[in-house]
């Protein structure tokens, strides 16, 4: 077990950035999770950090080592692919101990590894087939298998559920994070899918356009987003944002206008009459006869019935589209012209370039 | 519409039955008349023997006055020993090619296209000249090492089709396993390059095993002589022994088609798999 430093990270391809001024610090035992759309960098981060692609500039230190010129194998790091990528024409067995062969692991050693990592993944029973004759979830957990086996000090895994079906990938989702406790190793998980970064990280890493965003516990990121990309990124569905600007202020609280929301006084420092102001309001955050200070309205043109709670989808003032969570049976009529409130506390704040206002008397 | 159907599978199938009728005419004529005396060879050359015609003297002769045996080793030397370094040779360079970027990549792959477009008989005077200078003239040695130049490119370029449907994260994973660069190639990518090795293989061996052209400039004793070579000597310049001529013939197809039979399997999967999935 090891921890992991990435320091100024860099990646070009030509004159294409990929990553830029990347900064990240994994603690021993730490769980990792990158996350962003696709063709944010993510994977091309992990990738580096495995050794399977170069360095443009910048460092990479696992525990005190400085691993820019290893090979992967060097490296100590196991990698768990999207596509399993296990060996074809080897059984699961042969599969997890091919790699040990070459790392000078003994063969009774190996042999113990195997039993033992078939053990933890149930894969006992499996271990003379084939990947052929195994389904998704069960490739899947043998190549977490291959990854244990190595033993190694940084696990990376790409995107390893996405290849499964729902039910399988919250039963894998639910394996590896007990794996990570019973190993109390250092993992790197790359996803695009917020759901497993929320339920699995110890921190979550948000990326976009090669740079990292924000780096936080995923209630940190859900009630305190650094910026409107994290802020619409994190959460489903995503965060409303009304665009507004400042009329005037008045000692510490400015007084924001905007066409979806009625006029809002808002308690924020360091806002000079005429910005411009983004406010967010999650859907679950607004309510019906709700109480606060936000308050916003428009005509329901949709709801979508979940069960325990509804979305409605209704058109703003300023013809946008908002959509809000609705709990229990009463659900508003299409058509029907509704008026939704949120506490102050509920209310995200963003300046003209997209950073968030601290907003005073909100509990975070 | 089912008699329009019809009608269409109809002539395909005349079309086919045509082909395979033009493609095996004159082989089976070759096998046939091999069984046969002279008279009835020039007699009725297109009936089968009976049991007036009947004879077994072409091969009786080809097994008492030539070196047949000889012949044969050579051809079966020559063939499995160049079919095995093409397919050595090729699979490593085409996965080189499509895995490595190195200087002159692009280039060394373009020269090694160019085999595929211009015929080796071009160069023959040369090939000529660089044996005898080498002093391979005469040997099985200097057919095998133009045969592995002739096979090459066609080998390189299929090969490389084939390595490029291979998932990458395959050869990630192996490097991240700690597998080494040739053990990667030799333990991960080859065994699933099964299918097209089959393919290529067959392409390989049938012309090199029908040539004439090498031996005949590149051969002068009977020790080195290739069966297709081998079977002139029964044509003369005043008289011909038909009878030697078809036995010597038909025996040389055999080896050929044993190959394709073993391989065609795993031909058809490597020629169909590109295009389905």
């Amino acid at each position: 077990m090891s921890n992991l430093r990435v320091e100024h990270l860099g990646k070009s391809y030509g004159s294409a950035n990929v990553l830029i001024d990347i900064n990240l610090t994994v603690e021993n035992g730490e769980f990792i999770v990158l996350v962003g759309p696709s063709g944010c960098g993510k994977s091309t981060l992990l990738r580096m950090i495995a050794g399977l692609d170069g360095v443009t500039t910048g460092d990479i230190y696992i525990g005190d080592r400085h691993v820019n010129g290893l090979a992967p194998a060097e490296r100590k790091i196991a990698m768990v692919f999207q596509s399993y990528a296990l060996y074809p024409h080897m059984d699961v067995r042969k599969n997890m101990t091919f790699g040990l062969k070459f790392t000078g692991v003994a063969p009774a050693e190996r042999e113990r590894r195997v039993n033992e990592a078939a053990r933890m993944l149930r894969l006992e029973p499996l271990l003379g087939r084939y990947p052929r004759d195994l389904s998704g979830g069960q490739r899947q957990r043998v190549a977490i298998g291959r990854a244990i086996v190595r033993e190694p000090d940084v696990f990376l895994f790409d995107e390893p559920l996405s290849n499964l079906d729902a039910a399988l990938r919250v039963s894998t989702r639910v394996e590896i994070a007990r794996l990570h406790r019973l190993l109390g190793a250092t993992m790197v998980y790359v996803t695009h899918d917020q759901t497993e970064a929320m339920t699995l990280a110890d921190r979550i890493v948000v990326m976009s356009e090669g740079r990292i965003e924000q780096i936080g516990k995923a209630l940190d990121l859900y009630y305190a987003p650094a910026n409107l990309f994290v802020a619409g990124f994190i959460g489903s569905p995503a965060m409303n944002f009304f665009p507004g600007a400042v009329e005037a202020v008045d000692g510490g609280t400015a007084r924001i206008v905007g066409a979806g929301f009625e006029p809002l006084a808002l308690p924020a420092d360091g806002l000079d009459p005429g910005a411009k102001v983004t406010i967010g309001v999650r859907p679950e955050h607004l309510r019906i006869a709700g109480q606060g200070p936000f308050a916003t309205s428009g005509a329901v043109e949709l709801v979508e019935r979940l069960g325990e709670s509804s979305f409605a989808h209704v058109r703003r003032a300023d013809d946008k589209m908002l959509v809000v969570e609705v709990r229990g049976r009463e659900t508003p009529a299409i058509t029907e012209t509704v008026t939704f409130r949120a506490p102050l506390q509920d209310i995200h704040a963003f300046n003209a370039s997209g950073q968030s206002i601290p907003i005073k008397g909100s509990s975070h | 519409m089912f008699l329009e159907q019809r009608a269409r599978a109809l002539a395909v199938h005349v079309v086919l039955v045509a082909y395979s009728a033009l493609a095996l005419g004159p082989i089976l004529l070759v096998v046939m008349n091999s069984f046969k005396a002279r008279n009835a060879i020039f007699g009725s050359p297109l009936s089968p023997p009976d049991s007036s015609t009947f004879s077994l003297i072409g091969y009786a002769k080809v097994f008492r006055a030539s070196h047949i045996f000889v012949y044969f080793e050579n051809s079966l030397i020559v063939t499995i020993v160049s079919m095995g370094l093409v397919l050595l040779f090729g699979a490593m360079a085409a996965w080189a090619l499509s895995e490595y970027r190195f200087r002159g990549s692009t280039a060394l792959a373009l020269f090694l296209s160019i085999g595929i477009m211009v015929p080796i008989r071009l160069g023959s005077v040369a090939i000529l000249n660089m044996m005898r200078t080498a002093g391979l003239n005469d040997t099985l040695t200097a057919l095998i090492l133009v045969y592995i130049a002739q096979g090459l490119p066609m080998a390189i370029f299929i090969l490389s089709e084939f390595i490029q449907q291979i998932p990458m994260d395959l050869r990630d994973a192996a490097r991240c396993d700690g597998v080494p660069e040739t053990r990667i190639f030799f333990e991960v990518i080859a065994p699933l390059l099964r299918p097209a090795i089959a393919t290529v293989a067959v392409f390989t061996i049938v012309p090199i095993w029908n040539d004439l052209w090498f031996p005949l400039i590149l051969t002068s004793s009977d020790s080195t002589h290739t069966i297709t070579l081998g079977v002139q000597q029964f044509l003369g310049q005043y008289i011909t022994d038909w009878n030697s001529v078809l036995a010597a013939l038909s025996m040389a197809i055999l080896p050929v088609v044993v190959i394709y039979v073993i391989f065609s399997r795993q031909l058809i999967a490597g020629l169909t798999s590109g295009a389905v999935k």
